[in-house]
């Protein structure tokens, strides 16, 4: 594929930002949730599937992906700057983040032709949300020990058990599930296999999860012999593990292929320097507190070398002793800087930091608390801090297993 | 919401040439070769600069490296101090503590200063290896170069002389001229002398906490400079950012390679010491604070090739420049104490001693916090830059 010049990229941005400003959605009159995490109503994903179909058919979603399954068939360029001018701009994201960027690219990567014919175009219109079945009441963090069983019966699998955390699982037409195949494999990861599944069957049941902030988005997920046909399973038996693992690189960001598309509409340490502005302390702007400064600016050096880190890692030789290290912490990196953002930014409250969403006087409408609050779901969701830590240590660093 | 400088696109990323990448690798391997840790130990033990470190700097200079940012009419390559960045990133990571870093920033600093005579006279010599030492920082401990107390003072006859006192100046022994900042009648102004012109001026070795350096207080007891080797007013100035430039940059590389020396040490270390039947590496407590020093290594050296970038560019700001300066520096040199306070305490007992080579690192990464701005002075001035 031919490099597009600077002066076409420019223009570009140009276009998509004009589309962008003109396009965007009036605001609701309801709360929107903050990331694709937090949906927990038919008229918040409405909303947001109305708006995703609406960028989609502009042409700014799936950009880079093959045009033979509804993708642009594009450099992967313009949907980094479709990417970069919807954060920019503030538009709201599109909510189906499980089908674009974990579940499209890996059916991309290994589903069958027909699979592919059947599943990317309605991840990317919205038409069908995708949800995720991995994690279990007893088994997270050690997802090899998933106990959710499937049991092969002609034609069809019967699937008994239940997942937990099910994000969007109450809206989901499909779900990438991972389920144990062979209760006496080898070890605990050879009897599992994974599965594109339907949701609409009989014998599964979902159970909406309240999060700590009051707010809905995930769900229980019972299955109860429920019968999902044979060909929904995508690998071989047994593949299960090596699968799972290759959806979560993209969930986490480790590897490439993501459709693209804005999945939260998380604030940044601009948006802090902002509101350190306006906050006072001992009757003058926070901002000029020197403490506050000089937090402030670490915030700042942090947000920026991240985002120069993903150039960085596209420059072999300037990774070259430990190519993976970029890559395989980047969630941590940035969730982690996230949560300690937010929490620095309740410091600058002050006093109003003790109100919550829905108070009156509550600065912002609460926007921060929340925030702190939901920052949260990125340093456990996908992979805990603690056991990315442990990824990074073994897989980049050498170090031995626990 | 945000229009201010504090928004997360970076005005330029981070470009790296097909030759940089090369010079990186065979500076990597070459530093790695001439200078493995037996050589630093030897050197800590030598009087002096010692035969080893001297055949160190001969070779550097057979190489071309003293000549790559010097202009080509000059002798030189005719690259930029960013081109540099790859070959101080290894000299930081295998502790060579040579001339190298303060003869480019003198370098830079003659580049900048508009001085035909000086530049024609010195840029050759420095493009064949010649060292030039530094004398910039005074007692007061200050890291703005603008308000020396050092005087270049004016006599009623007209000649120069200077008076007053420099600390931190290394590498002075083997160096062939130093370059000296002052307060002149207008404005800071420099001084180049000869080496030869420093033989009556007293010099005081220093007891310094990086053992690899050797650095001296020179004190000026109004000696007399000739006319043609003062640069004073604009250009001065102008000389003085460009070596602070230069220093920023090629510290924040010293730190990057000396943190990349100090985790190599930290996980060589935890995957090889054993207790209570296991390898300590597999103790979360020690695993996941290593995970945060290289977290800390990945950040700074994305800082640290950006701002080799921007300073590369033309049509970057001197706000663009500074920003991204400073970000690299104290990024650099804040990852890189972390990284050498917790390889002594990773290594315990062992690395409370003297032979554990953990301190080597501690030593020069506190040595290099407190060269040119520590983490906290560059945040300060971050502050005033993103914080308007
Ligand atoms: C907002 C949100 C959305 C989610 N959405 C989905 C979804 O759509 N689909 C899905 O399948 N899952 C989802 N999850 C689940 C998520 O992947 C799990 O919560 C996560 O993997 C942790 O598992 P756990 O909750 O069982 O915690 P546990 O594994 O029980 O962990 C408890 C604590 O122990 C620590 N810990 C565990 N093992 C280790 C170890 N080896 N070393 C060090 N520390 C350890 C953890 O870090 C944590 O602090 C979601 C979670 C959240 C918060």
């Amino acid at each position: 594929m031919e490099k597009p010049s600077a002066a076409e990229l420019e223009q570009f941005r140009r276009e998509v930002a004009a589309w962008l400003e003109s396009e965007r959605p009036e605001p609701p009159d309801f709360l929107l949730p903050e990331t694709f995490l937090e949906v927990g109503t038919d008229e918040q994903l409405e909303y947001l599937r109305a708006w995703q179909r609406k960028v989609y058919e502009a042409g700014y979603l799936g950009m880079a992906w093959p045009r033979e399954y509804g993708g642009g068939g594009r450099p992967a360029v313009f949907q980094e700057i479709v990417n970069q001018e919807m954060q920019r701009l503030r538009v709201p994201f599109v909510p189906n983040t499980i089908g674009l960027n974990w579940a499209g690219p890996l059916i991309l990567q290994m589903a069958s032709e027909e699979d592919k014919r059947r599943y990317i175009p309605g991840i990317l219109s919205c038409d069908d949300i995708w949800c995720q079945g991995f994690s279990e009441p007893d088994h997270g963090s050690d997802l090899g020990s998933v106990q959710t069983r499937a049991v092969r019966d002609g034609d069809s699998y019967r699937i008994r058990g239940s997942k937990i955390w099910t994000t969007l699982g109450g809206h989901a037409k499909y779900m990438i599930l991972l389920a144990r195949t062979d209760p006496d494999g080898a070890s605990k990861y050879a009897g599992l296999s994974f599965f594109l599944a339907p949701m609409q069957v009989p014998g599964i049941t979902t159970r909406p999860i309240r999060k700590l902030t009051g707010e809905y988005g995930f769900y229980e997920t019972f299955f109860d012999d429920a019968r999902i046909a044979a060909d929904c399973r995508l690998g071989e038996e047994g593949q299960g593990w090596q699968i799972a693992m290759a959806t979560l690189a993209f969930e986490r960001g480790a590897a490439g292929g993501q459709a693209g598309g804005l999945s939260s509409q998380a604030v940044g340490v601009g948006d802090v320097v902002e509101l350190a502005r306006r906050a006072r302390r001992d009757g003058r702007p926070a901002l000029e507190d020197p403490i506050v400064r000089d937090e402030l600016v670490k915030f700042l050096i942090e947000e920026r070398a991240d985002a120069l880190c993903r150039e960085r890692a596209a420059i072999p030789a300037l990774v070259s002793e430990r190519p993976a290290a970029i890559a395989l912490s980047g969630k941590l990196r940035t969730s982690e800087h996230r949560r300690r953002l937010m929490r620095f930014a309740q410091s600058l409250l002050g006093a109003q930091a003790a109100r919550w969403v829905g108070d009156p006087g509550v600065v912002d409408g609460g926007l921060w608390q929340r925030s702190y609050l939901n920052t949260f779901s990125s340093t456990i969701g996908g992979g805990t801090s603690q056991v990315l830590a442990n990824v990074v240590g073994e897989r980049v660093l050498g170090l031995p297993k626990q | 919401m945000s229009s201010s400088a504090a928004t997360g696109r970076p005005a330029a990323g981070i470009e790296l040439s097909r030759e940089q990448g090369l010079l990186l690798e065979i500076a990597a391997r070459t530093v790695r070769e001439r200078w493995p840790i037996e050589r630093v130990r030897e050197h800590l033990e030598t009087e002096g600069r010692g035969e080893a470190a001297e055949a160190l700097e001969r070779e550097i200079a057979e190489l071309g490296w003293y000549g790559i940012a010097i202009a080509e009419e000059h002798g030189g390559a005719g690259q930029g101090v960013a081109d540099l960045v790859p070959l101080v990133e290894p000299l930081g990571r295998h502790l060579v503590g040579g001339p190298f870093v303060a003869t480019q920033i003198a370098a830079a600093a003659l580049g900048a200063a508009q001085d035909t005579g000086l530049q024609a006279h010195w840029l050759p010599r420095i493009a064949e290896g010649q060292p030039l030492a530094l004398a910039l920082f005074e007692g007061d401990g200050s890291w703005d170069l603008d308000e020396p107390a050092c005087a270049l003072r004016r006599e009623p006859d007209g000649s120069l002389r200077l008076v007053g006192e420099k600390q931190f100046v290394t590498d002075l022994g083997s160096a062939a001229g130093l370059l000296v900042s002052a307060r002149g009648e207008e404005g800071p102004a420099l001084v180049v002398l000869e080496h030869h012109q420093l033989d009556g001026v007293e010099r005081t070795p220093e007891v310094v906490i990086d053992l690899t350096r050797r650095s001296t207080t020179v004190r000026f007891d109004a000696l007399a400079v000739p006319g043609d080797q003062a640069i004073v007013g604009a250009p001065a100035l102008a000389a003085l950012r460009s070596a602070q430039e230069a220093a920023w940059l090629l510290h924040a590389a010293e730190a990057c390679g000396g943190l990349q020396g100090v985790l190599d040490v930290i996980v060589d270390y935890l995957r090889s010491r054993r207790q209570f039947g296991r390898t300590i590496g597999s103790y979360q407590s020690l695993k996941h604070p290593t995970v945060d020093l290289l977290i800390g290594l990945e950040r700074a050296r994305s800082l640290l090739y950006h701002a080799a970038t921007v300073i590369s560019r033309p049509e970057s700001s001197a706000a663009e420049r500074e920003t991204a300066l400073r970000m690299a520096k104290a990024a650099a040199c804040e990852a890189f104490a972390d990284a050498g306070d917790r390889a002594i305490q990773f290594h315990g007992g062992v690395g409370f001693t003297w032979e554990c080579d953990a301190q080597l690192y501690l030593r020069r990464a506190l040595w290099l916090n407190a060269q040119w701005g520590d983490p906290l002075h560059h945040r300060r001035r971050l502050a005033g830059l993103l914080l308007a």
